[in-house]
């Protein structure tokens, strides 16, 4: 029997309703399995280390966990401390990166230099390189220089980690900024500095919010460079979760309790400036 | 505002943009620059603006020689065919960016601002920003910024063209309006000649780079200098004929009285449709189309020319009694025009 589309109907021309709904329901679970992982550990976070061994369902729910790694016991990694490094740290780095990258975006996206393309892929090249290749010689260094341990240390390496990263990304949404624009604020006196300012900064300000948003989340999530380089009075985040590994059996709710609260602050951040950051992301996606 | 032998070359292309441009332009006129697209109009204009090097030559406004200065120092004021409004800010604040940057005081800049928009019907969208006004609306903002800057010279390029078809005609009357009024001198780009003929005190033909003529519109419309002027200007355009070197001057077949031959030269023969007449004369030809549009009626035909079939236009009154298909009767009554195999126009006949 053909049904007809009622008044009003979202579908489509040609569209069967048992098809859309198909599909509709396909993505929910697709969408579904993937977020598993992670609706799994919030509930782990709030279960008893009995009900988290055993993977049972629900057996009374309990926020004693989060207390138990808030709680810092002698000797170990306080949840203070790592987060206050990390927060820090990040913040540091991804200040500096922007500081930098909006320069470097203005010279290869509004007033370009010679060969800028070439630049360009020079940048981006240096994320060629895997990780554990670099750590040996920066090992080395750190130690020379005394860095090991300090927040310095990866302030500096995760300025170069985002830094090429921020300079592709806000280059592409100073582009975006329309030529005639610029012109126009060049025939009005606008000196550099203000042309920044008033002209490139408020159309590009989606794109930037979305470039410094990433850099805050690379830099959060390292966990490579900051393992190797570290001891325990530096240590940022996720080796504070790391830290709740206990060699003496598995308190997987204990650990899922301390993943969620490594991942809360950038969760809300990125909630916060969700808007502005898909309306950035697709900006530049359309260059 | 002088263009002296002024050339642009972009890197890596074979031939100027912009190729020994000499134009000289006095206080207050309106000059049109028109062409077709890639006639390096813009890039001339942009010349003047300082938005684009000179490879060669010079420019000069008000007698000094501004070729290697900034934009913001030549006192100039462009519109651009997009408009260029900051999005950011509202009516008020765009119209009162450059004053802003120069450093004029707020009280100063507010009172300039709202003359100009007194004079421009602005003064209800002084609060709105750029994206919630109509599109002539933000083309008078446009205008607006540029006036309130009292510049020397204004630059306009196609400030026109995204405009609807009666708002286009509306707007270009009240422009020429303005710049008489402010007297100004304006330097104008567009690739309507429609528009260029009713607003220029002068009009330069630009064609790939190179000016072709640059006269008063009357002049280009009744003595064009060279083939591409006399094809460009006017519409309809002007019906051009192939033209035997010697002997008698025949269209379609019949010899139309003319007998001279540019001393062998001759190449070409144009004549607008106006000159045409149907009714009897010499020509045989057959009507393929009838544009009636109320006030004048065009009449597209075919003759037989030189052994081809070649298209021609006329200009009828209106009521107009024949239709497509009819076989009609052409004579010529107007001015002839004769081109030589340079392409340049030599000389015209009145029949």
């Amino acid at each position: 029997m053909i049904r007809r589309a009622r008044r009003g109907s979202r579908l489509g021309v040609g569209e069967s309703r048992a098809t859309v709904i198909a599909l509709g329901i396909a993505a929910w679970v697709i969408g579904m399995l993937w977020i598993f992982p992670v609706a799994w550990t919030v509930l782990t976070s709030f279960k008893t280390e009995q009900d988290a061994s055993a993977q049972t369902l629900h057996q009374g729910l309990t926020v004693a966990r989060y207390s138990d790694v808030s709680h810092s016991t002698e000797g170990t990694l306080s949840l203070a401390t790592a987060f206050t490094n990390s927060l820090i740290i990040v913040l540091v780095s991804t200040t500096i990166v922007m500081l930098l990258a909006l320069p470097a975006a203005y010279a290869l996206a509004i007033r370009r230099v010679p060969k800028w393309r070439d630049v360009l892929f020079f940048f981006i090249s240096t994320k060629f390189l895997p990780i554990v290749a670099s750590i040996f010689p920066i090992y080395v260094y750190a130690q020379k220089w005394n860095l090991i341990g300090t927040r310095t240390i990866l302030i500096v390496l995760y300025i170069a980690i985002n830094l090429p990263l921020a300079i592709w990304m806000t280059r592409s949404f100073f582009s975006e900024v329309p030529r005639e624009l610029i012109e126009a604020a060049e025939i009005d006196g606008t000196s550099l500095f203000n042309q920044l300012r008033s002209v490139i900064l408020p159309i590009a300000a989606p794109g930037i919010a979305a470039t410094a948003l990433l850099c805050l989340i690379f830099a959060w999530n390292e966990y490579f460079y900051a393992i190797q380089l570290n001891f325990a009075g530096a240590s940022t985040m996720p080796q504070w979760v790391i830290g709740n590994v206990s060699t003496r059996g598995n308190f997987l709710a204990k650990l899922s309790a301390a993943s969620i609260i490594a991942c809360l602050p950038v969760i809300l951040a990125g909630w916060a400036a969700q808007k502005r950051m898909i309306r950035g992301l697709s900006m530049g996606a359309l260059k | 505002m002088e263009y002296d032998a002024a050339t642009r070359l972009y890197p890596g292309t074979p031939k100027p943009a912009v190729n020994e441009l000499n134009l000289s332009i006095p206080d207050g006129e309106l000059l049109v620059l028109v062409g077709p697209s890639g006639s390096g109009k813009s890039t001339a204009l942009r010349m003047l603006a300082g938005l684009e090097p000179l490879d060669e030559g010079r420019i000069l406004i008000g007698g000094n020689d501004v070729s290697t200065v900034r934009p913001r120092d030549r006192d100039i004021a462009m519109v651009f065919q997009s408009y260029a409004l900051y999005p950011n800010l509202n009516v008020a604040a765009n119209m009162g960016f450059a004053l802003k940057q120069q450093g004029v005081p707020r009280g100063e800049r507010d009172q300039r601002v709202r003359e100009v928009a007194k004079l421009l019907d602005l003064e209800p969208y002084l609060d709105r920003k750029p994206r919630n006004l109509s599109g002539g609306q933000r083309q008078r903002v446009a205008m607006g910024r540029a006036i309130v800057r009292h510049p020397q010279v204004y630059l306009m390029d196609e400030p026109l063209s995204n405009l609807d078809a009666k708002l286009r005609v509306q707007t270009r009357t009240e422009l020429v309006e303005l710049q008489q009024r402010l007297a100004v001198t304006t330097v104008y780009v567009t690739h309507d000649q429609v528009e260029a003929m009713t607003m220029g005190d002068r009009v330069a033909v630009l064609r790939d780079g190179n000016l072709q003529q640059c006269d008063a519109p009357s002049a280009l419309y009744h003595t064009p200098a060279n083939l591409f002027v006399a094809g460009f200007i006017g519409s309809p355009a002007m019906n051009l004929l192939r033209a035997s070197a010697g002997g008698p001057l025949l269209v379609g077949g019949a010899d139309i009285g003319i007998a001279d031959d540019l001393g062998g030269e001759r190449a070409t023969v144009g004549f607008r449709p106006e000159a045409v007449v149907i009714g009897d004369g010499p020509i045989a030809a057959r009507i393929r189309i009838v544009e009636d549009l109320g006030s004048e009626v065009f009449v597209h035909l075919v003759i037989d020319h030189d052994g081809e079939e070649r298209r021609i236009v006329a200009k009828a009154e209106a009521p107009f009694a024949g239709s497509a298909g009819d076989n009609v009767h052409l004579g010529l009554h107007g001015t002839i025009h004769l081109f030589d195999n340079a392409d340049l126009r030599r000389t015209s006949v009145q029949l």
